[in-house]
């Protein structure tokens, strides 16, 4: 395994504590702001000790609490990449390269190292230019190339698209995706953002409240994210608290409609579906609706559906066409809610207990 | 007319700015990095010579280094000098006072520092040394170069504590501010005008130069700010209703089931 990390820190009244394990992959670090991703990360890097554990990289032991080793970040060799990119502003881009490079004590090699890497990464005319004469996109080559003259074992990147306008964002994922390829080993990404984590990653940890509350590969955590948050954070929208019935049936509180979920209930307090999963015309789970309200996005409708039978219940989305909405239009409609796309979810503060609404 | 109080004047200045430019930067760089309670405390300290009067300043200095007190004696015992009423004494009297000039100002500079620089610049592998010569320092040049400006024009104004352990010796221990007010107490009222007027042209160009550095610090920092944009999560992809009614109440009604 190239990154092994088990660690645990107590910050204040927060209590971060994150296990997992990958090969030469990319691993991410799903989150909202708060949740212990990028502490995480800077354990790893040796920035903060954790209180316990073990981080283990491509072989290396960085940190054992019970070995009592923790090597400076100096010695890690873990490239870390922050949305602000942190070149240094007083240094041009050779001289930042140069400084990435002093791992390296053979003069001619460096300096060799140094214009490969400004060619590959086509910052050659740049060269002689300060950071703030650079490009968002120029800024983040500058620092990749930075990280990987430091002859990284593993590479952290802690957000590294937030700071960029969209279309630049596109752009630098798919310059990133192929630096990673070329890396060849573990790659571990923070981000909050789910496309960007889906479009990157081989592996996906949910982070919610200091935990990993889901692990695993990528297509794994989107089908079943197993929680509330990791739902939440994988995109799915219509998230409702539920009182089990036995087995596979639930009853959606704020819908106010009893459902047939994807697996077993009982320990779970929350349900939820993807909006593009609500399926027109008769099914599973069928349900009469109002259409209380029309979102228009560029490429879709968001359509707020009311349960017909219960005016006081909260509204489900349901995401589709622009062509099929106008196919179906109307003011009550028939959906239905495939059984399958009913994600059962725990929540993840009270440890899978049932809470209050067993039952 | 004799130009040595100008010249003592700013060797004293020179010398004393020299020292804290050091200790100072010492000082905040430790006082910044350190827990809050011990900043607290440390911080109060350090900056207690800025508010006492120059006179508290002189006199504790007499306390400690006059020829029977206790440092005072041992080196007049060890080296055979004085460490009052000689020109250098004055340096122990700027040195004092001008410190919390310099160690608030490259204080507030290390504190505005992105520490990110530093996280990365380790991760890359950088000592620590060449961290704060070429990464740290360079960041806070501005705001330490001003506190330097700063510290070396109040040394150079300094009167309170100067006089109390240099005295006011012609030739030897006069300083411009002291012999102003020895020219005036004499009743020399044109040679106290023309050394008002040097110090005070010295003060403009001093105080001159620490605006135009400050004016570049803000607009430095206006740019960085715009450069780096933070967006959060959106907040309605997370459901806050976390309320649960009331099981009893909320029972599916007959004939929904599906």
């Amino acid at each position: 395994m190239s990154i092994y990390v088990d660690i645990e820190k107590r910050l204040g009244g927060f209590f971060l504590k994150a296990e997992f394990e990958a090969g030469d992959e990319v691993v991410s670090l799903l989150g909202a702001s708060g949740c212990g991703k990028s502490m995480t990360l800077k354990c790893i890097a040796g920035i903060e000790r954790p209180d316990r554990g073990r981080i283990v990289a491509d072989g290396v032991t960085l940190f054992d609490s019970e070995k009592g080793i923790s090597l400076p970040p100096q010695k890690r060799h873990t490239g870390l990449l922050f949305q602000n990119y942190a070149l240094f502003p007083n240094m041009t881009v050779r001289q930042n390269l140069a400084a990435g490079a002093r791992r390296e004590r053979d003069r001619s090699s460096r300096e060799a190292r140094i214009g490969q890497i400004l060619e590959r990464f086509g910052l050659t005319e740049l060269a002689g230019h300060y950071p703030a004469q650079l490009s968002g996109g120029q800024q983040q080559r500058t620092a990749l190339a930075r990280i990987l003259l430091s002859s990284p074992r593993v590479l952290l990147l802690d957000e590294p698209f937030s700071a960029l306008d969209s279309h630049l964002r596109f752009q630098m994922e798919r310059e990133v995706r192929e630096m990673i390829r070329q890396f060849g080993k573990t790659v571990i990404l923070v981000s909050h953002d789910r496309d960007e984590v889906y479009r990157m990653s081989d592996k996906i940890a949910v982070m919610d409240g200091g935990r990993i509350e889901a692990f695993g590969s990528r297509d794994a955590v989107f089908e079943n994210p197993q929680t509330r948050s990791g739902a939440a954070l994988t995109g799915c929208k219509n998230l409702s608290p539920i009182r089990a019935l036995g087995g596979n049936r639930i009853y959606a509180l704020d819908w106010k409609v009893e459902l047939t979920a994807a697996g077993p209930a009982d320990d779970c307090t929350y349900a939820g579906i993807r909006m593009h999963d609500v399926a027109y015309g008769p099914g599973e789970n069928e349900i009469w609706c109002q259409v209380a309200e029309v979102v228009e996005n560029p490429f879709s409708y968001t359509v707020m559906l009311r349960p017909a039978e219960a005016p006081d219940a909260a509204c489900l989305g349901w995401e589709l066409e622009k062509a099929e909405w106008e196919r179906v239009r109307a003011q009550t409609l028939l959906v239905h809610l495939p059984a399958k796309a009913v994600m059962p979810l725990r929540d993840g503060d009270e440890s899978g207990g049932g809470g209050a609404a067993a039952g | 007319m004799d130009w040595y109080p100008l010249w003592n004047s700013l060797r004293i200045a020179g010398i004393s700015t020299f020292l804290i430019f050091f200790i100072g930067i010492f000082a905040a760089y430790y006082v910044a990095k350190a827990p809050r309670l011990v900043k607290g405390i440390l911080d109060v300290i350090l900056t207690l010579p800025l508010v006492l009067p120059p006179t508290v300043v002189g006199y504790l200095l007499l306390r400690v280094l006059g020829p029977k007190r206790i440092v005072g004696a041992w080196f007049l015992s060890m080296f055979g000098m004085r460490l009052t009423m000689t020109w250098w004494s004055a340096i122990f009297a700027t040195t004092v006072v001008i410190f919390p000039l310099m160690y608030r100002t490259a204080r507030g500079a290390f504190e505005s520092f992105d520490e990110t620089l530093a996280y990365s610049a380790q991760s890359i592998g950088l000592s620590d040394t060449y961290i704060f010569w070429r990464v740290r320092m360079p960041y806070c040049r501005q705001g330490i170069l001003a506190g330097t400006v700063l510290a070396f024009a109040r040394a150079l104004g300094e009167y309170g504590a100067t006089s109390m352990i240099a005295g006011y010796t012609p030739g030897r221990t006069a300083t411009i501010s002291t012999t102003v007010y020895q020219l005036w107490r004499t009743n020399d009222d044109g040679l106290a005008f023309r050394w008002v007027m040097i110090n005070m042209a010295i003060s403009f160009v001093v105080l001159l130069a620490v605006n135009m550095l400050e004016k570049n610090t803000a607009k430095k920092n206006t740019v960085k700010k715009n450069a780096v944009r933070k967006s959060t999560i959106r907040k309605n992809t997370v459901k806050e209703n976390t309320v649960r009614p009331d099981p009893e109440e909320k029972d599916p009604p007959a004939g929904r089931k599906m």
